[in-house]
Order: structure tokens, then C-alpha cells, then sequence
């Protein structure tokens, strides 16, 4: 059994390991590979006839989906059902914080009827680990995007298909291009970046859309494609995020795409095989052109596949970790009281 | 750990004597082991028995009925089933049978990639008295009282070792 740790981060269970997963800050490199490693073994099961493991049956998933979302949510659920959870989508359309009930009480009411975990995605910073501080001890919360802030499991995607393409993360050069000011999964992709040691992140964009003070990020800023893309192993596009942009940021996508578009002929600034990746949903034609999305450097397909297997196994470790507890709880009641 | 007398080489090749009378054997049967200990000793016997298919390894911790209990194995690795199993006659190979539930999870994944036409299980060691499935042995070499407690070590010399006081294991 694990020495009791005293864990201020929320994320964390008294061992030491994830309870709830909401952003990467505060977890340490073995948390992300744990959940690397994990995922390899996810992705034999999509390969059989029947994709499912019987690991989180009786289990009950709750997803929270406050904004619009296809990917994310669809790779969800697909993940919670391979995981043989009963699986629920709320309708937020249609749901009772609309009708002026508080977040709070929609929570403790979808509590109420014994969930085990909810997945939660909201347009406001923050939300996850609000829902995560005020949950019952027995339910973990996963952030599936929380508004500028973090989308952790995106950013474990990413780094699952650049080890898996290019069998390891350490020594690479990553460039993250586009508008890294508003984007939840390029402060994740950083963060991942730097955990596990990648050679040099770079981001690359025009002023308005970089954050303040970006060198303490630990990146490299770049204004321009050319000299941004020199030599890299990987590029990560990012979708202008119009939606969150207040005040004229951008004259036009047009004169976006004329200086920051991904096309065939930028991307030979960069390694020969290098990947080309993007979170998704893409512009066509705004941060990337068609040539390149479907080109033979592009890993925009697989990233989806693979989020499959790596929400499989951010599912499987909170709940094994819950049960590890549990167990040792039951063993070592003054221990881990 | 007190080393067992007992050398696991001949036990293999004891392993081997009966699977080649098995009425089911022939050189193009499909046999898998259970990662770690049945893993190593399936490479062994597919070598000495000159199978022509390729050795399959189940990991089936994502398969266990006690996960609510002890969570994920931490060095969970993916199955490696490198053929078509419906319909085929499979060699199912473990190192220890003692409770039956290891062998119970390995058959339920193997259902979920298919329906073999028979299952044969084949283990080094039969821990005899602490059944709790109604799981047997169709071959195995070498028939223990519950109480002795069982580890293989591997992969490279095998060999076997008591481990006292007994440890629960599946």
C-alpha cells in the first residue's frame, strides 16, 4: 500500500494518484505516461470483433456537455460504452439550468442519482474543478474542456499519436501554430509537452493571438511560418477560436490564412516527415488548406481513433485508483484515515 | 522463497509429451499463453512442438472480476492475437492453476474476439483443493496440494520457487 501523501491538489487521491482528471497542472510525468501506457492496451480491443471490456460495468457516466461539442463527446461515449458503463447524456438544451436551477443543484441532483463520474465540458474556466470540489468523495469529475482553461484529455490524445507515430516525444520539436491565446488544448499541449520533455514547443501566430509573457510558458514565440516551422518533427494547427475573440484581433481568415495557413508549401519548412496534427473541427481554407489536411503527413483521422483508447484509459486508472483505495482503506482503516 | 525440487524443463517436456497425444494437436494448432508466467512457457513448448502459427499471448486484466477490488494490473499490456480464432481448436497455456478465475477471464476475452471450436488448457502446475470456479486442467505436469503456495520465475532460466507464508494469487 501507498504511504499517505498530503495532496493539496485537488486532482489527487490520498496515494497520491488521479481522482478526478481536470488539467495537467500539479500532476507529474509518470500520471501522463501511466495514462500513455494504459492507452496501448485500448487499442487491440477496437481491433476485435466485439470492442468491449467489461472494466466499468455497473458503472454510471454522466456527460455534462454545457457547450456544443461532436468529437469530444462522441469519443466519449464511444470510450465509456467500450468500457461497458451505463452512459448518460444530458440535454443541455433542454436541462433544468435553463429552467434557472443552479449548477449546483443540477449537480447534486444528477449526483443523487448514483453517478459515478460525470464528464463535464462548459464555456466558463474553471468549471470542472468547481463541479470536482463540490462532488460526494465517491465521484471523480473529467474536464472535457473548461473555456480558455484546459482540455486534458485532448492534449493526452495529442501525445499518444506523436509517441505512437514517432516512438517517443523526448527530442522532438513541436510548433504549435494559430490562436494560442484562446485555446484551452494549446495551454494543455504545453504543459504535456514539457512534461514529458520534448526538445523544443514553439507557437507560432500573429501578436494579438499570443498570451502575454509566453516565454514563461517555456515556448519558443515565432511571428512568422518560415523561421516557426524550420526543422520541426510535428505541427499542431490550432481553429481560430472566433467564437471567444472580443474586439478586432484578426482583419480577416482570409489574411489569416494568407500568413498563418497551413499550406503544402509551408509545411516543407518543416521536417520531411514531419505530422501534421489539429484538435479539430478544421477551417478549410482559414489555418489549413485541404492539400495538407488530407495529405499524406496529416494524422488529424488517427488522433480521433486514438482518443478513443486514451479516454478508455483516463476512465479505467480513475476507477482502478478509486478501487485501490477502497481496498486499502478496508485494509488499513488508521492509515488512510 | 525455498526453490522447489523440481525441474520445470522436464516438466515441459512432460507438457509436451501429452499435448502431442492430445487427439486435438497437430502442428497447426493455435496456441496461446497467459502473460507472464504462460506466456513463457507457451514460447517454450511452441518451439519444442515446432507449431508453424505464430504464438498468441492473452493479457486479461481488463477481464478480472476483482478489479472493483484491486484495480488495473500497473504493467497492463494488450493482448497479442496475431489470427483468426473462430472456429479454430486453441491451446490455452498458463503457468499455475490454483482459483480458476485467471483462466475464467482469459476464456471470456477470447469469446469477445470470437468462438473457437474448442479450448484446451494446458498448465505447468495444478494447485489442487482451492478451486472456486469449475475450471480443470485437460493437461498439465505436475499436481500440488493447495497449501504450497507457487512462483514461476523467468523467462530465462525457469524455474519454480515455494513462496511461505502462502500468498493469495489467482
Amino acid at each position: 500500500m501507498s504511504p499517505r501523501l498530503s495532496s493539496p491538489n485537488l486532482q489527487l487521491n490520498e496515494q497520491g494518484k488521479l481522482k478526478h482528471f481536470l488539467s495537467l497542472e500539479g500532476l507529474k510525468p509518470h500520471h501522463l505516461t501511466e495514462i500513455l501506457d494504459t492507452a496501448e492496451s485500448f487499442i487491440n480491443p477496437q481491433t476485435q470483433e466485439i470492442k468491449k471490456v467489461p472494466l466499468l460495468r455497473g458503472k454510471t457516466i454522466m456527460n455534462l456537455f454545457f457547450e456544443p461539442s461532436t468529437r469530444t463527446l462522441t469519443t466519449f461515449e464511444i470510450a465509456e460504452k467500450r468500457l461497458s458503463a451505463d452512459v448518460m447524456n444530458l440535454n443541455i438544451s433542454t436541462s433544468a439550468t435553463k429552467k434557472g436551477e443552479s449548477l449546483l443543484d443540477t449537480l447534486w441532483n444528477l449526483q443523487s442519482m448514483q453517478a459515478d463520474m460525470f464528464v463535464i465540458r462548459h464555456a466558463e474556466s474553471g468549471a470542472a474543478h468547481f463541479f470536482a470540489r463540490h462532488v460526494a468523495p465517491h465521484v471523480h469529475v473529467l474536464n472535457a474542456g473548461d473555456g480558455q482553461h484546459a482540455h486534458p484529455t485532448q492534449a493526452m490524445l495529442d501525445m499518444f499519436t506523436i509517441r505512437k507515430l514517432k516512438g517517443d516525444i523526448f527530442d522532438l520539436k513541436v510548433a504549435i501554430v494559430g490562436d494560442i491565446l484562446h485555446s484551452r488544448v494549446a495551454r494543455s499541449q504545453i504543459q504535456a509537452l514539457s512534461m514529458l520533455e520534448a526538445r523544443e514547443i514553439r507557437v507560432i501566430g500573429p501578436k494579438t493571438l499570443i498570451p502575454p509573457f509566453p516565454e514563461s510558458l517555456g515556448v519558443h514565440v515565432y511571428h512568422d511560418m518560415k523561421s516557426g516551422l524550420d526543422d520541426v518533427d510535428v505541427v499542431i494547427m490550432l481553429r481560430l477560436q472566433s467564437e471567444r475573440m472580443k474586439g478586432a484581433l484578426l482583419p480577416s481568415e482570409k489574411e489569416y490564412f494568407n500568413l498563418y495557413g497551413l499550406t503544402e508549401q509551408r509545411l516543407a519548412y518543416a521536417k520531411p516527415d514531419a505530422l501534421v496534427m489539429h484538435p479539430g473541427p478544421i477551417n478549410r481554407g482559414v489555418e489549413i488548406d485541404s492539400a495538407v489536411a488530407d495529405g499524406p503527413q496529416s494524422v488529424i483521422l488517427q488522433q480521433v481513433t486514438y482518443g478513443i483508447a486514451v479516454r478508455m484509459a483516463v476512465m479505467a486508472i480513475i476507477m482502478s485508483n478509486a478501487a485501490q483505495l477502497a481496498q486499502a482503506e478496508q485494509e488499513n482503516p488508521e492509515e488512510t484515515r | 522463497m525455498t526453490p522447489l525440487n523440481q525441474d520445470v524443463s522436464t516438466l515441459i517436456d512432460e507438457l509436451c509429451e501429452q499435448i502431442q497425444k492430445h487427439p486435438r494437436f497437430s502442428p497447426q494448432i493455435k496456441m496461446l499463453g497467459i502473460r507472464t508466467g504462460g506466456e513463457w512457457i507457451a514460447q517454450t513448448l511452441h518451439r519444442k512442438l515446432a507449431l508453424t502459427e505464430p504464438l498468441g499471448v492473452l493479457d486479461s486484466s481488463f477481464y478480472r472480476d476483482d478489479f472493483s477490488k484491486v484495480g488495473l494490473h500497473p504493467e497492463v499490456q494488450p493482448s497479442v492475437i496475431p489470427w483468426e480464432l473462430t472456429d479454430q481448436h486453441l491451446f490455452l497455456v498458463d503457468d499455475v492453476l490454483y482459483t480458476g478465475r485467471t483462466t475464467r477471464a482469459a476464456m471470456n476475452e477470447l469469446f469477445d474476439y470470437g468462438r473457437p471450436a474448442s479450448i484446451t488448457l494446458v498448465t505447468l502446475v495444478d494447485r489442487r483443493g482451492c478451486r472456486e470456479l469449475p475450471i480443470q486442467p485437460d493437461i498439465t505436469a505436475l499436481k500440488l496440494e493447495c497449501s504450497q503456495t507457487l512462483k514461476l520465475h523467468g523467462p530465462d532460466p525457469l524455474t519454480l520457487s515455494l513462496i511461505e507464508p502462502a500468498e493469495t494469487e489467482l
